[in-house]
């Protein structure tokens, strides 16, 4: 097995498009305290946006535009007609919730565009390379750090600089005093939800360049892996979560281009096994090194 | 604002923790609950904030807050130091005490100063994680926090619990300043004497019932405490 730049740079690609994913998982994990395993299918209907923009022949911004638009609403009506009336139930009932949203949301997508999918094909200019330095990367690697550093650099602005945030960060260390100082528990949950949609809809966008053919499973494998990489990082706290988004799909970036062909099956085998042990070893995560803060 | 408790009724699937509680809290005023553990003091605070399902009467002046969100509570004037402190450790100090803007009715309006001047050791350790305060310093933060809020109603659960004699004292003192602000101040409390001391009346529970009310007067009557929590 040889790394190559070529390999990095794609471990580089992944690990910023699944850093993403994490973030977004986290986000309303940090509100709801639920795991959305719907996530991966509003980037897959975000995908089929992309798609249907590029059949239509409209521009690769109104393809973008109509991503957004459908996967923001579609997180929208997530939240209105399954979260906030399941709110208060126990929390395997919104486990059971989102797992019906995610099977729902797959069979319409094979209802409407069957098993053989459709291509995205506004954005393929993304998927040429570049030759920097006599290595070739391609133009979505470069895109996709720049893209995944900016978002998470404006979401810790919201965090950490605005109202809102403060509202959010508190909501997910204990949302019932959080509520009783005054916080609104719908505003709060809703826009962590957006903005989570937000963020699927920026993978859905580079996911399709990666994988230009758009089918009603597209993104479902990446959701269990940024799942285990979350949990991997620590789920409880943001910045390990991304962390750990990132470091599993920088290594299944990697290994996925190092791995000789024969032996790329077992990509997802090695990818677990390393799960399993790194979860013995720091069952809190591996990224998560919070300790009782020492008072003065 | 004042605020008037009529008949109130809080139940835990079979267990029945406050019985008919009725008080009246004026502004200006203290009111201290007293009585032994169990007796249904902090329900009655939960209540009164939405936290736990009740039936009876909670009004602000003529409004009626009994079935609304905790957070519509806090907006509409009722701030609680709960019981524990309930601080966000892992924030800075200033930003739990921002936290409490939420709760104010004055949109945009983010002036700290009239907290920072009545608790100046929060002031001092804005910057600090809040978790690293000490826990009368943690104590001061809650109702800092609580009283960004501009509340016309303050509850608080056990504001002294497991602080030392000195900070206990810093708390009472903080208790008479907020009272002077005009504040109507319901106080849930386990040192008796100290709080029928502080308070215009204290009210004693027992079984999710008011057994007794005591005024200040009352506070080196040993032998009434004493009864009063026995009846």
């Amino acid at each position: 097995m040889t790394v190559t730049w070529q390999n990095l740079a794609d471990g580089l690609l992944l690990g910023s498009v699944y850093a993403l994913m994490a973030v977004g998982i986290g986000l309303v994990f940090g509100v709801l305290r639920l795991v959305n395993f719907a996530y991966g299918q509003l980037v897959m209907a975000g995908a089929f946006a992309l798609a249907l923009a590029s059949q239509w022949g409209w521009p690769a911004w109104a393809g973008i535009v109509l991503c957004f638009a459908v996967v923001l609403a579609l997180s929208a009506a997530m939240e209105w007609v399954v979260f906030r009336p399941l709110r208060g139930h126990s929390p395997a009932v919104m486990l059971v919730a989102t797992f019906a949203v995610a099977f729902l949301l797959q069979s319409i997508a094979l209802l409407w565009f069957g098993s053989l999918g459709k291509i995205a094909t506004s954005l393929t200019f993304l998927g040429r390379f570049w030759t920097i330095g006599g290595v070739d990367i391609r133009k979505i690697a470069i895109v996709a750090v720049i893209v995944a550093a900016v978002c998470l650099l404006l979401l810790s602005v919201l965090l950490e600089r605005t109202e809102i945030g403060l509202h959010m960060r508190a909501a997910s260390m204990d949302f019932s005093t959080a509520r009783m100082l005054g916080v609104r528990a719908n505003r709060v949950i809703s826009f962590a939800v957006l903005i989570s949609g937000a963020l699927a809809a920026v993978v859905a966008v580079m996911l399709t360049v990666q994988t230009p053919l758009v089918t009603p499973d597209f993104a479902l494998r990446d959701t269990i892996v940024v799942l285990a990489g979350v949990v991997v990082g620590g789920l409880n706290r943001p910045i390990p979560a991304t962390l750990g988004g990132f470091a599993i799909g920088f290594a299944t970036g990697v290994l996925g281009g190092a791995l000789p062909t024969d032996q790329s099956q077992y990509l997802p085998t090695f990818v677990f096994v390393a799960v399993i042990l790194v979860l013995l070893v720091r069952p809190r995560g591996l990224f998560d090194f919070s300790r009782t803060v020492e008072r003065v | 604002m004042r605020l008037v408790v009529d008949n109130l009724d809080v139940r835990y699937g079979g267990v029945h923790a406050v019985r008919g509680l009725s008080l009246t809290v004026e502004p200006g005023e203290i009111v201290g609950l007293i009585g032994p553990n169990g007796a249904g003091k902090s329900s009655t605070l939960h209540a009164i904030m939405g936290l736990a399902g009740a039936s009876g009467s909670v009004q602000l002046d003529d409004r009626e807050l009994l079935g609304l969100r905790p957070e519509d509570v806090a907006r509409s004037g009722i701030a609680l130091v709960p019981e524990g402190r309930r601080i966000f450790a892992e924030l800075s100090v200033e930003e739990n005490v921002r936290l409490g803007l939420a709760g104010r009715r004055t949109r945009g309006s983010t002036d700290l100063a009239a907290v920072y001047d009545l608790f100046p050791i929060v002031h001092e350790f804005r910057a600090r994680q809040a978790g690293a305060l000490s826990g009368g310093q943690q104590q001061q933060l809650a109702i800092a926090r609580a009283l960004v809020a501009e509340p016309d109603v303050l509850l608080l659960d056990e504001p002294s619990l497991g602080l030392a004699p000195s900070v206990v004292d810093v708390v009472f003192e903080a208790l008479a300043a907020i009272k002077q602000r005009g504040l109507a101040v319901l106080l849930v409390e386990q040192r008796a004497q100290r709080t029928v001391a502080a308070s215009d009346r204290s009210h004693v529970l027992a079984n999710g019932a008011v057994q007794l009310t005591l005024g200040p007067q009352d506070a080196g009557d040993t032998e009434k405490l004493v009864a009063a929590y026995l009846s």
